[in-house]
């Protein structure tokens, strides 16, 4: 080592700058790219079975959503088919709306019951089992619903029947009640109310103390506390969650596929054992479909993929504002 | 002087615990003479009748003790415990089942042995579930291959980078996740076996699982970042590292276990999932070993031949197989508890 003359121990300063260094950019740019693979894969999707589906939306126009029929038959090798989703979509809005039904006032009680009541103990076990319920493959769902629940379920219904049957959505042109779109409501109720229980917990255990705390100085009851704090704080989270709710059930396909007969004809009556719904009809509809009609099945996926998306947008959109508005 | 114990009025009293056990044991006799007496008949009548009295002595004990606010709010709580029962009883249930009838169907030779020489239709001891069970391995390993990059990348931009994009990414990494799997299926089947020359094989069969998982690990990984404290980057930082050294060297090794957990979840939500299967698997009966040619088979698309078939030997089949899977998701999902367990510590 040299010694250094002290004419040289005025070192000059160290640069200082603000631009990130080559590795810091490449990092970002990286991640960037990477950031829109969620995009790229999105529109994907959407283009892909636009495209393909182009030639079905062509020959349909909008008696792709509005129709009833769907028929596809090869004469002398030409084929002549009309594509009508209509059934499908009203089933859909039908058995979804059932599960909602039944799925929102259980997971509201259930939240409430967890985030108020339960004690410690009782409600790390049912958090668990609420997360394993979300966990299990939906064709356990529907193995289960076809052999252990439908059998149930059509006792309830011809109770429902018997005593509700003067309800225009309770009576049944004919006693044929497997298959119908309340088993697979119940199936479908069953298989949301994970998703539901969880928004709705985490919005209600977002509910300003302080506001909780004044309601009991007040006097009130835990029942009036949460009739009058939490409930009205947290209706939007439960709107939200029960869309999330709503986006799921539309788009389930194999536990739906095995507790419904699905048919293509416009039914109301939940009770009665004929039923529609599009990710269902997409696979029942697949192993014999020709050409043509496998065309059809992926524009039916594409207007699948839209509603879900939509309702998804939405529902994410209302619990994000009832989650800030509590911070 | 003596001492006092410290008294917890809030904590229910031994005469108030006795009470609720003579009122329940009463509501169980009135439903069991109402059962009895009336035409009412089974489970659901039972239950009901229970549910009814039980309710109905809570709330008229607590109207004579303390008034009409608290008999309104002993409703309320009962109604709220029996709404989480009802949730409680499906899972119960269904695990019940299906190891009760899952049970039957195993034997020694079911991990060792394929389809290829035996039918569905077959006597339970013939055949076994190897190909599905090595298929749904590949697929586990070939969609988490293709989706954690991609997703943890994802979660560190909306954490670390936090750009301007991060809003919208994270709306849109929020609608993937709600996906219809089917959708994912067909659109694999759409973009990539629809008139072309390739056949469903493995590598077709993972492609949708890995878009219908991206979501799931991204939002985990999202959250365990958050969690990793600001002063840790911070410290990086001063010490002059760039942010491409923190994040490598800090703030991931820090996050480590919680983003294994956040790919376990994943794994547990693909590993069953059968829609977007029948569309892109191929199907097969025997072991392939090739992830890229070739059909493959997984244990949910066996479930679903099984069901199909509907023979009592395939459904048979399809119980045996759906518990071998329920125990793959319920041992994935273990591990993803124990390290989240772990991260809590």
């Amino acid at each position: 080592m040299s010694s250094i003359s002290p004419s040289q121990t005025t070192v000059s300063p160290r640069e200082i700058f603000t631009k990130p260094r080559v590795s810091d950019r490449i990092f970002r740019g990286v991640l960037n790219v990477m950031s829109f693979s969620s995009l790229a894969i999105l529109t994907l999707i959407g283009s892909f079975l636009m495209l393909r589906g182009f030639q079905t939306f062509q020959s349909e126009g909008l008696h792709f959503i509005t129709g009833f029929d769907w028929n596809s038959t090869v004469n002398d090798g030409v084929e002549t088919s009309t594509f009508g989703l209509g059934s499908m979509l009203i089933g859909t809005l039908l058995i979804s709306g059932t599960a909602l039904v039944i799925g929102v006032p259980l997971s509201v009680l259930t939240a409430l019951y967890l985030n108020f009541y339960a004690p410690m103990q009782i409600r790390k076990f049912m958090i668990t089992i609420l997360d394993l319920m979300a966990a299990f493959p939906s064709i356990l769902y529907g193995l289960w619903g076809y052999f252990i629940l439908m059998p149930m379920a059509e006792y309830w219904a011809k109770l429902l029947n018997k005593y509700l049957g003067w309800i225009p959505a309770f009576s049944v042109p004919q006693p044929a009640f497997t298959r119908s779109p309340f088993v697979a409501g119940l199936v479908l109720a069953i298989m949301i109310i994970p998703i539901i229980t969880s928004v709705s917990r985490e919005v209600f255990s977002q509910t300003p103390l302080d506001r909780i705390q004044a309601a009991y100085a007040l006097g009130a009851t835990k029942w009036k506390m949460i009739k009058t704090v939490v409930l009205p704080f947290g209706s939007g989270g439960v709107v939200g969650g029960a869309m999330l709710g709503l986006g799921r059930a539309m788009g389930e396909t194999v536990a739906v596929y095995m507790v419904l007969n699905i048919a293509f004809s416009a039914n109301l009556k939940v009770l009665y054992g004929v039923g529609g719904n599009v990710a269902s009809m997409i696979v029942s509809r697949w192993g014999e479909s020709t050409l043509l009609e496998s065309k059809a099945l992926l524009a039916a996926g594409f207007v699948l993929f839209m509603m879900t998306l939509v309702v998804n947008f939405l529902a994410n959109f209302i619990v994000k504002r009832a989650i800030k508005s509590g911070k | 002087m003596t001492t006092y114990a410290p008294t917890k009025p809030w904590q229910p009293t031994k005469v108030d615990i006795s009470k609720n056990v003579l009122g329940l044991l009463i509501a169980l006799l009135v439903s069991f003479v109402v059962v009895q007496l009336t035409p009412m008949k089974g489970k659901l009548a039972y239950a009901g009748v229970l549910f009814i009295s039980a309710t109905a002595i809570q709330v008229g004990m607590k109207w004579i003790s303390r008034g009409r606010m608290a008999a309104i709010d002993g409703l309320a709580s009962s109604i709220a415990f029996t709404g989480s029962v009802i949730v409680f009883l499906p899972v119960v249930n269904i695990l019940y089942t299906t190891i009760s009838k899952g049970v039957k169907g195993l034997h020694w030779t079911l991990f060792t042995d394929t389809m290829e020489k035996s039918s569905y239709l077959d006597p339970i001891g013939m055949g076994g579930i190897l190909h599905a069970i090595v298929g749904t391995m590949y697929m586990i390993i070939m969609a988490s291959v293709i989706s954690v990059p991609l997703s943890i990348l994802t979660a560190l931009y909306l954490t670390e980078i936090k750009g301007k994009a991060a809003g919208f990414i994270q709306f849109l990494v929020q609608a993937m996740s709600g996906v219809p799997s089917v959708v994912a299926g067909i659109f694999i089947y759409a973009a990539l076996l629809l008139n072309t020359s390739f056949r469903g094989s493995g590598i077709t069969g993972a492609l949708p699982l890995a878009i219908l998982m991206i979501p799931t690990v991204t939002r985990t990984a999202q959250e365990v970042l958050l969690l990793i404290p600001n002063d840790l980057r911070e410290a990086g930082q001063a010490l002059g590292a760039t942010q491409w050294k923190t994040v490598i060297t800090i703030v991931v090794p820090a996050a480590r276990s919680g983003l294994v957990t956040a790919v376990i979840l994943g794994v547990a939500r693909i590993a069953g999932e059968t829609a977007p299967l029948l569309f892109t698997i191929g199907g097969s009966d025997k072991v392939n070993w090739n992830p890229f040619n070739g059909p493959q088979s997984a244990l949910p698309y066996y479930v679903w031949k099984g069901l199909i078939s509907g023979t009592p030997e395939a459904v048979q089949r399809a119980w045996t197989a759906i518990l071998v899977l329920l125990m793959i998701v319920l041992f994935f999902f273990s591990i993803a508890r124990y390290f989240s367990r772990q991260r809590m510590k």
